[in-house]
């Protein structure tokens, strides 16, 4: 197009520079005029809220590290010399530690609005696996940040999800092994993991421009789950995403900070400021509550290989549900029996989560049984036939003929009338 | 208005007056203003953890008992971070560093100028040239022509209280913070 030919930049230095590296028009490209649907709602904004905890987190971790040890006869020290110690040692470590479940929080709910409005589909298939991939790195690299402060709940919880490899038949013992350096979880595997939570990080960050990358090539999906269809159903992504955005990022990082200053440990668990003991393993031991789901699958079947199993198959399962789903209409607006499951498997992963935190005995193992069976029953059952049984309700013939009341269409142009919000 | 979203040459500036210009700009400026002070106060806390922590500073001063060091000997003790020379000068070391002639001295200082007591000179032992510890406080060790200290990096020579004599090193041996808690006590830092 000519319009790389027409960005020209009043700044005659950025311009120079323009011209030999074309930085400057990209994200003019990209974010400043980057069409965004219309009528997306505040769901929208927990992409950006996602990118914004990634940045959090590498600065404060960044900056945690220059003060953590990790041997296994300091770690623990260290941390508590950060706590007491460090200038503002307190404040970095409880915006890392409360930052990853506000990640994760800004995460899962990113996850359910791309369920609900159908953003899985094609075409944006390669942009959902990555999406599933970043999800996968961000549950490893949380788990290993776990493991650092070697409290406890850090020693135990690195012994049974490194257990977990040993489900394996013939190759589990070896890799167990290879995953520890020794013969059980020790220095080796405290050092390993700090060097891997350094790392992964930052592939991450290279996902997460990936998936951004493949999300401007198609463009963002909308509540109506229909494609815009020209500048009539769009607005520039500055200032109308870049603001809109911008508020909810504020508002969640109130949220944040409340938990930061007011209840920093809210989230986490007392055992894991207790010194890592190999000796003695903590009467009850439960994730971070962002495993809790999975973990409760874990336990809910009955056989070693065949809890890890299903506890890893429900997120490859994930994967695939771009083809799992086969149902032409992207949002549960216009699904109505979809819709009801989508509330239903909702409530069914808050249920496991809280299955996942109870004692595995009794009827809270029978319901997380059921919940575990429910989850795969909804995507691998439901979701096939639901495409083909489904009545779909008629789709609007744009999006903004549906948003502009008294049908202002097309010829009022879209940015002539900025303040409609949808 | 949504005029000012489009790059230079949308055109259609008929709508924004010079009131309705500055009252945006007025908007722009103290959104700037506030996201400066914002990013400036999230720094801070980061910037400042960098600083010596509050173990650090608990370990920067020391006691330091003298007695056992006899005349003619010297200790090297650690004192944040850095090696400190405690020397018990001899009577002739006294005499040869207060005959000297101030005026043949690269950064001149008198004797009585470096000591409190003048049997016992301390000094950070750390050449001023570029930071290597100077050899002399074994009696076995090359003190240099002046008799105080003698730096193997570069070749510095330092007198008996502590003063450059001859060689790159631009200024005399740093005198630390002390005072004397006892007739053969000392508080460093």
């Amino acid at each position: 197009m000519a319009q790389v030919q027409a960005t020209k930049f009043k700044n005659p230095v950025v311009n120079w520079i323009d011209s030999r590296l074309p930085i400057f028009t990209m994200l003019d490209h990209e974010y400043n005029h980057y069409p965004m649907p219309r009528n997306v709602n505040y769901l929208w904004a927990f992409g950006a809220i996602a990118g914004i905890m990634l940045m959090i987190m590498i600065a404060t971790g960044l900056f945690l590290a220059m003060q953590y040890s990790s041997h296994t006869s300091l770690a623990f020290d260290s941390v508590e010399r950060i706590m007491r110690d460090v200038n503002y040692g307190w404040l970095i470590r409880y915006v890392h530690a409360n930052g990853a479940s506000m990640f994760f929080i800004a995460v899962y709910i990113h996850m359910f609005r791309a369920l609900y409005y159908g953003s899985y589909k094609a075409p944006r298939e390669i942009l959902w696996i990555l999406g599933v991939i970043i999800f996968l790195v961000m549950m490893g690299t949380a788990f290993m940040g776990y493991v650092l402060p070697w409290g406890q709940m850090s020693f135990w919880g690195a012994t049974v999800i490194t257990n977990l490899f040993s489900a394996f038949p013939i190759v589990g013992d070896p890799i167990v092994t290879l995953l520890w350096g020794g013969f059980s979880v020790d220095n080796p595997t405290l050092n390993r993991f700090f060097a891997l939570h350094f790392l992964l990080p930052f592939v991450l960050l290279g996902l997460v421009i990936l998936h951004t990358a493949a999300l401007h090539v198609c463009g963002s999906n909308n509540p109506l789950g229909i494609d815009a269809k020209g500048p009539q159903d769009t607005v520039p992504f500055n200032p109308y995403v870049t603001v809109k955005d911008g508020f909810a990022v504020v508002i969640f990082l109130i949220v944040y900070a409340a938990f930061v200053f007011f209840m920093p440990n809210y989230m986490g668990h007392p055992d894991n400021y207790i010194p890592a003991n190999p000796l003695v393993t903590p009467a009850h031991i439960v994730p971070e509550w962002y495993f809790l789901p999975f973990y409760a699958m874990l336990r809910a079947i009955p056989d070693k290989l065949g809890g890890v199993l299903a506890m890893f198959g429900s997120i490859a399962l994930l994967a695939f549900l771009p083809w799992l789903d086969r149902s032409k209409v992207r949002s549960c607006k216009f699904r109505p029996v979809y819709r009801q499951f989508f509330w239903i498997l909702a409530i069914d992963a808050l249920i496991l989560g809280y299955a996942g935190s109870q004692p595995a005995e009794g009827s809270w193992l029978l319901i997380a049984r059921v919940g575990t069976f429910y989850y795969f029953f909804h995507f691998l059952v439901l979701l096939p036939v639901l495409g083909k049984l489904e009545r779909t309700r008629p789709l609007p013939n744009s999006i903004s003929e549906s948003v502009l009341k008294g049908g202002g269409g097309i010829a009022a142009g879209a940015h002539a009338k900025p303040m409609e919000k949808a | 208005m949504a005029q000012t979203t489009h790059p230079p040459g949308t055109g259609g500036h008929a709508a924004s007056g010079g009131e309705g210009g500055s009252r945006r700009d007025f908007l722009y400026l103290a959104t700037a203003a506030a996201g400066v002070v914002g990013a400036a106060s999230a720094a801070w806390p980061f910037i400042d953890s960098l600083n010596p922590a509050a173990d650090t500073l608990a370990l920067a001063s020391i006691d330091v008992d003298l007695a056992p060091v006899a005349v003619g000997q010297a200790i090297t003790v650690t004192w944040r971070g850095k090696p400190v020379f405690v020397r018990h000068r001899t009577a002739e070391e006294i005499e040869s560093a207060k005959t000297v002639n101030l005026g043949d001295l690269r950064d001149p200082v008198a004797d009585d100028a470096r000591v409190k007591k003048p049997e016992w000179l301390i000094v950070i032992g750390i050449c001023t040239h570029l930071g290597c510890v100077p050899l002399g406080q074994k009696v076995t060790d090359p003190r240099g022509d002046y008799g105080g200290w003698f730096c193997p990096c570069h070749g510095s020579h330092y007198d008996t209280a502590g003063r450059i004599r001859k060689g790159p090193a631009p200024a005399n041996l740093v005198l630390p913070t002390y005072a004397f808690t006892g007739d053969t006590k000392i508080r460093l830092g």
